[in-house]
């Protein structure tokens, strides 16, 4: 089982609150993203779970048990942290043993687990190396092995994949989202980026100044965001937020339209508009452009579009897929 | 024309490196070089070639029993080192992991005690010593030689704590250690370098100290810095006997120091840049 609970949990360093109290509810095998700027009280928030932070309010229930007050050890979650967090003096196979070592197992136990967890991590033939002899890839499969081995209630994964390069990361991604699907432990995943939000999560947390904005599945938060930070902060890239006569017309203080949604022509449209930067990926076209009477924005086109800086092209939204937001900012 | 002057400029400095460090050894030679000559020898004179006579050795060790001096000099900088490890890891632990608003305050005091006089606690100390029955004891000196060294021990194993990352130490608190086990299994074993640097440090301090072993002891608990001072006043003329003396207890600090120079030097400088 690992059904999480927040209720009214709030954490405060001095007189700065960082979270001023949030309710939260995972259930029992969920893959749950908590995603945001920096600053945004996430990893505060995963913390605080984990038992390393002290709550200033509220309560943490896991499977039904406030453990509100308990240390770390005993709430079992495991972690992995952004920096891997390896104990540098140890073997591959003593760092992931480590818990169980912890935990009073017998050698033997011991050594079973850590070979079952080393040949789902395809750590088999590191295990007598240390931390040091490893590539970054290597290093963050034996923190996820440490936190494997114990059966843990739910895992919690501190931004893991930040120190990597990109197409390590990439394949990190599937590694974990694989390892979920393996494991259907309850899985707590905070990071910046929202693709790895958006490609691993079954829901997302969104979170800006320790406040949860909104709560939903990726495709959730991209169809209906609730409000201007939500739909400015999910997809890539981000949405185009217009503000003025196109939203006035919209009965709107601000409209908002993804790059995706908005159709390209060289003859005729909406919005009449130049193009900037072009972006030539191959697989799609980014084009960076200036609307007259709209203001910049971003449009995205499936393949190759022969579409270069200072050509004029006209823009027609999709009406269909267009978002509107009051002056409070709350999707309308 | 460049690389030359590179050259010349690297052996200046060399040179002037081993002047300096001559100037700086040169006493601690001359006492050795003294100590193979005969007291006739020594008396005579500046003389940097001694006629090689093992004579002094001998009397020394006939005379005083340099053996259990330098058995005491071993115990009291070893046990005091342990005993201050002992009460210094956990110490500089809750300073570098646990921080207050005040902890840098704590340090700092604990530092400003070693810029105080010994002397000016020199009657309080010993009255002490006297009353509890420590005057000439193992244990008393050892707790003393502890407590003298205990903020520069603090102070290095904070300096080196401060540098293991937090996170491994939350890494072990999730895998289920304890306070003890944090400690044991992941605090110490990455810190031994700096440990060791510290203990070394630490036996040296000790071995050196001269004014509390040589006002706190008389003949059972004395160690080699008293075994010396045994020889500079009723026979203060017999340079030659008092310059053995000396070097026999120099000798193995002295030896040690040259083994553990590099260990040593990262010790003293850890921290100073990253």
């Amino acid at each position: 089982m690992g059904n999480i609970t927040l209720k009214n949990v709030s954490k405060s360093f001095g007189a700065t609150s960082i979270i001023p109290g949030l309710d939260l509810v995972i259930e029992n095998g969920e893959f749950v993203v908590f995603v945001g700027p920096s600053g945004c009280g996430k990893s505060t928030l995963l913390r605080l779970i984990a038992g390393l932070e002290d709550t200033s309010g509220g309560s943490i229930n896991i499977d039904g048990r406030d453990v509100t007050g308990e240390a770390p050890a005993k709430r079992k979650l495991a972690m992995v942290f952004q920096s891997y967090a390896l104990y540098p003096h140890m073997t591959v196979a003593k760092n992931i043993g480590f818990p169980l070592k912890m935990a009073g197992e017998d050698k033997a136990t011991i050594d079973k687990k850590v070979g079952d967890a080393a040949r789902v991590l395809n750590l088999t033939n590191y295990l007598e190396r240390r931390p040091g002899q490893l590539s970054g890839g290597q290093r963050q499969r034996v923190a996820i092995g440490r936190a494997i081995v114990r059966q843990p209630t739910a895992f919690l994964f501190d931004e893991p994949l930040s120190n990597l390069d990109a197409a390590l990361r990439g394949t990190m991604r599937l590694e974990i989202s694989e390892l979920h699907h393996q494991l259907k432990t309850t899985m707590i995943y905070v990071t910046h980026d929202q693709v790895e939000a958006m490609t691993m999560a079954d829901k997302i947390v969104v979170l800006n100044a320790g406040n949860i904005e909104q709560v939903g599945s990726p495709m959730e938060l991209y169809k209906t965001p609730r409000n201007l930070f939500v739909a400015g902060f999910i997809g890539s890239p981000k949405m185009n937020l217009i503000e003025g006569a196109p939203a006035a017309k919209n009965g709107a203080k601000t409209i908002g339209i993804r790059p995706e949604h908005l159709e390209i022509s060289t003859t005729a449209g909406e919005w009449k508009a130049i193009v900037g930067v072009a972006e030539h990926l191959g697989s799609d076209t980014f084009l960076h452009v200036q609307a007259d009477g709209v203001g910049p924005l971003t449009v995205r086109a499936d393949g190759e579009l022969g579409v270069h800086h200072g050509d004029t092209i006209y823009l027609t939204p999709d009406k269909a897929k267009l978002h509107r937001f009051g002056a409070d900012g709350k999707a309308i | 024309m460049a690389r030359s002057v590179t050259t010349q400029h690297k052996t200046i400095a060399t040179v002037a490196a081993w002047i300096v460090a001559l100037l700086i050894f040169f006493p601690i030679l001359y006492t050795i070089i003294t100590s193979f000559k005969s007291e006739q020898e020594a008396i005579q004179g500046f003389s940097i070639i001694p006629s090689g006579t093992f004579e002094s050795y001998s009397e020394v060790q006939a005379q005083s029993g340099y053996f259990k001096f330098f058995f005491n000099s071993v115990l009291l900088s070893v046990g005091s080192t342990i005993l201050a490890l002992l009460v210094a890891i956990p110490a500089a632990w809750s300073m570098a992991f646990s921080p207050t608003k005040r902890t840098k305050d704590i340090l700092m005091w604990m530092l400003s005690t070693k810029m105080m006089p010994a002397v000016a606690v020199l009657f309080p100390i010993y009255l002490i010593f006297r009353d509890t029955g420590l005057l000439d004891s193992r244990i008393g000196l050892m707790v003393m030689l502890m407590l003298i060294n205990l903020p520069i021990v603090v102070w290095m194993l904070y300096t080196y704590f401060r540098e293991i990352p937090g996170e491994i130490l939350e890494a072990a608190r999730m895998d289920g250690a304890s306070l003890w086990n944090e400690i044991v299994y992941v605090l110490t074993p990455m810190a031994v370098p700096g440990i060791a640097s510290t203990m070394l440090l630490n036996i040296i301090l000790a071995w050196n100290e001269a004014f509390w072993t040589i006002r706190l002891t008389t003949t059972e608990a004395a160690p080699l810095t008293a075994f010396i001072s045994s020889f500079s006043s009723p026979q203060g003329l017999f340079w030659a006997k008092l310059s053995a003396a000396s070097t026999l207890a120099i000798a193995p600090i002295l030896i040690m120091g040259w083994f553990s120079q590099k260990q040593l030097v990262r010790g003293l400088t850890f921290g100073a840049v990253k």
